[in-house]
């Protein structure tokens, strides 16, 4: 008896303590800061799902749109360190180095930076999502469904990012359809619908009878509507702006990432990490296919998306030649992490000069 | 039975001149509290987290001084052209020339220390600054071209040199090819006033500008040309003044200023180049310059409460979740407030008991 009364109290005790622990850990309070406006329907739109995602977990958050990467950014992160926020998630590259450096003076608030790679701190963490494989799905649709074996593709910035992103379509297109050429349109930003749109124009001007983008806004589909061709939507199911020319988009879903690092936070669990999750960890999801995509093309992305999330399939597996010739990966290898992260040079089938 | 009659002054009032901003600041504060109000928000509440909280302790106060320095130095610039007749819009250009030059000078000293260093980079935005801002002086004087149009046009050249200089030859070899620089070294940052503040000595740079402007402004010659070609561009010519060779000095000192603003925020808080020197300064200060009715302490004051609608929008939306985007509509309601003012100047109203 005597010894069920201890182990009863006991593990009421336990009981009451993690009661108290969940309701300290429920305190917890993250913060986000957007580049754009939360209704861009791009990439600021999907964070700020992302935070309510947080939200509905039971957490409290608090966000800042549109804060420029300019002088302003430092402020904004002291003052959201300063108010009680235990964690600060920072959704735009040009917040690394106001990131770390104020996270260097509060050593017990938790940073997260998007598409960075400094971590310069035992508090600051760094998460990106594998949009290539993503991309990988829209150049088989790609390469299956064009007629003049010409792809228009909308880039922002000559970085690693966005040619690794070109190279993994352009790849995937050619797999299925050896004759395409992908050309590129450099916008020089990530969010300007009249920039996207002209240069959407250049590209159906120059015979492109589908569009890809790695710009923001939903200007580019629209265009594509308008001209009646086919495009790809990007960061969110943009189906809705122009539901004939959209065949699906890649989805940022950086919902279940979030709700996991604020829940570190709130047990305690939290530590450095650098994260690169794709299909198969739910970052990356790709939106339901458009009608009119034939069925034995569906059937083809449909299993493509199981094996890309598997990992059966490997965006960049060999043979990969450059534009000039030279081998960059080797027959039934892939590229390693280290070779995406830097990667500077596009594939055979790409169109044109990365701007130097 | 009129009760209001409006009747015309035989000269604009002194006094209302000087009071017309403080009555648009308070028409605009009204208006603010209204629109709070209908956005379903406590006016009061809401104004104390826009006006008052951001500046509420010594970090706060520093940053407002952070973010009205630039403000001040370009508004005092501007002044002396539009003083003159001569109406440059390009300030944000010849800032991020300015930028680009001093940031290229420091990026040539990357890896030095140096007590010379500082001084040569602060000139180099200057020049930088006068350059740009030469440009569109020259077509005027010498081709009669408009200068609100080029220099206005001029802004988006100098960002995209900005761009172009960012994301291809001065990008940071080690960063991944994103689009900054290197980080300058300590040498060529401005030093900081207060330890954990980020307030450094740009602000005796906007200090000087006053202090210079206000004896050029009532105390030479040139400043009376500039009033004079203000009121009467043919008074001014009937007097024999050289019109070129004022219209030529106006746009440098004010591109001069300009430059020095971007020489600020790359030097102090920023520390390298990338695609966001300034968060539109240069059109920013030109309410501030007119809030400031074109005197050099107006403008102090002008650069104060403009500055703080930045820092208000962000700390009311921390923590009351008002859209951040509402700074700008203050700004914009400040300057319609004050144009709506001036009628004041030219017309009195005057109230009259009803009679029976």
């Amino acid at each position: 008896m005597h010894k069920i009364f201890i182990r009863s109290l006991v593990s009421s005790l336990v009981f009451l303590f993690t009661l108290t622990v969940s309701a300290v850990a429920k305190d917890v309070k993250a913060a986000f800061v957007y580049i754009g406006p939360t209704g861009d329907h791009g990439w600021t739109y999907q964070h700020d799902v992302g935070r309510k995602a947080v939200e509905a977990a039971g957490f409290k958050t608090t966000y800042v749109e549109g804060v420029p990467e300019s002088a302003d950014a430092e402020r904004v992160l002291r003052q959201l360190a300063n108010s009680g926020h235990d964690v600060i998630f920072t959704t735009s590259f040009g917040y690394m180095n106001p990131t770390n450096k104020v996270a260097k003076e509060f050593p017990n608030v938790k940073f997260e930076h998007a598409t960075g790679y400094k971590r310069e701190h035992p508090n600051v963490s760094t998460y990106a999502a594998r949009f290539y494989e993503g991309r990988t799905i829209l150049g088989t649709i790609a390469g299956s469904m064009t007629k003049s074996n010409v792809i228009g593709y909308v880039a922002s910035f000559p970085i690693p990012e966005v040619i690794r992103g070109i190279n993994s379509f352009t790849l995937a297109a050619q797999k299925v359809n050896p004759n395409i050429k992908t050309k590129i349109v450099w916008a020089f930003t990530w969010y300007d619908p009249g920039k996207e749109a002209e240069a959407a124009k250049a590209l159906i001007d120059q015979g492109a009878d589908i569009i890809a983008q790695h710009t923001d806004s939903t200007a580019i589909v629209q265009i594509a509507e308008k001209a009646g061709i086919f495009a790809f939507g990007q960061a969110s199911d943009m189906d809705k702006f122009a539901p004939k020319a959209v065949l699906t988009s890649v989805e940022n879903n950086w919902g279940p990432y979030y709700v996991d690092r604020v829940k570190a936070v709130a047990n305690g669990t939290w530590n450095q990490k650098d994260t690169w999750h794709g299909i198969g960890d739910g970052m990356v999801v790709i939106s339901d296919l458009d009608s009119a995509i034939p069925a034995d093309v569906r059937a083809k992305v449909n299993q493509l998306e199981k094996d890309l999330a598997s990992g059966k399939v490997h965006s960049f597996t060999g043979p990969i030649y450059d534009q000039k010739g030279n081998l960059m990966v080797a027959e039934g290898k892939t590229a390693d992490d280290g070779m995406l992260a830097g990667m500077m040079t596009y594939v055979k089938g790409v169109e044109g000069d990365i701007p130097k | 039975m009129n009760l209001i009659k409006i009747i015309k002054r035989d000269q604009p009032s002194r006094t209302i001149f000087f009071l017309t901003p403080v009555l648009a600041i308070f028409l605009t504060l009204v208006a603010g509290g209204l629109i709070f109000y209908i956005l379903g928000f406590k006016p009061f509440e809401a104004l104390k987290f826009f006006f008052i909280v951001p500046i509420a302790d010594m970090y706060g106060f520093s940053e407002l001084l952070l973010k009205a320095t630039p403000l001040c130095l370009i508004a005092i610039g501007l002044s002396f052209c539009f003083k003159s007749n001569n109406w440059n819009i390009g300030a944000e250009g010849q800032l991020t020339f300015g930028a680009i030059v001093s940031g290229g000078v420091a990026l040539l000293f990357y890896n030095q220390e140096g007590f010379y260093i500082l001084p040569i980079v602060i000139l180099a935005g200057a020049i930088g600054g006068m350059l740009y801002a030469s440009i569109p002086a020259i077509l005027k004087t010498y081709f009669n071209t408009n200068e609100i149009l080029v220099s206005l046009m001029l802004v988006y050249v100098s960002k995209l040199i900005l761009d172009y200089l960012v994301v291809g030859p001065w990008s940071n070899p080690e960063g991944f090819n994103f689009p900054e620089t290197r980080q300058f070294s300590d040498s060529a940052r401005l030093p900081l006033l207060a330890e954990g503040l980020r307030i450094h000595a740009g602000i005796f740079l906007a200090l000087a500008a006053v202090v210079i402007s206000w004896f050029i402004f009532y105390k030479t010659y040139l400043g009376f040309q500039m009033k004079v070609s203000g009121f009467s561009l043919k008074t001014a010519k009937y007097a024999g003044y050289k019109g070129k060779k004022m219209i030529i000095l106006v746009f440098l000192i004010s591109g001069a200023c300009a430059g020095l603003a971007g020489v600020g925020e790359i030097t102090g808080p920023i520390g390298q180049l990338h695609r966001e020197v300034s968060p539109d300064y240069g059109f920013t200060a030109i309410i501030v310059a007119f809030l400031g009715r074109l005197n050099p302490v107006g403008i102090i004051f002008a650069s104060l409460v403009v500055a703080i609608t930045y820092l208000g929008a962000e700390t009311a939306q921390i923590f009351m979740q008002i859209p951040k985007y509402t700074g700008q509509v203050f700004q914009g309601m400040i300057l319609f407030f004050l144009l709506a003012s001036d009628y004041l100047l030219f017309f009195k109203i005057k109230f009259i008991g009803s009679k029976k």
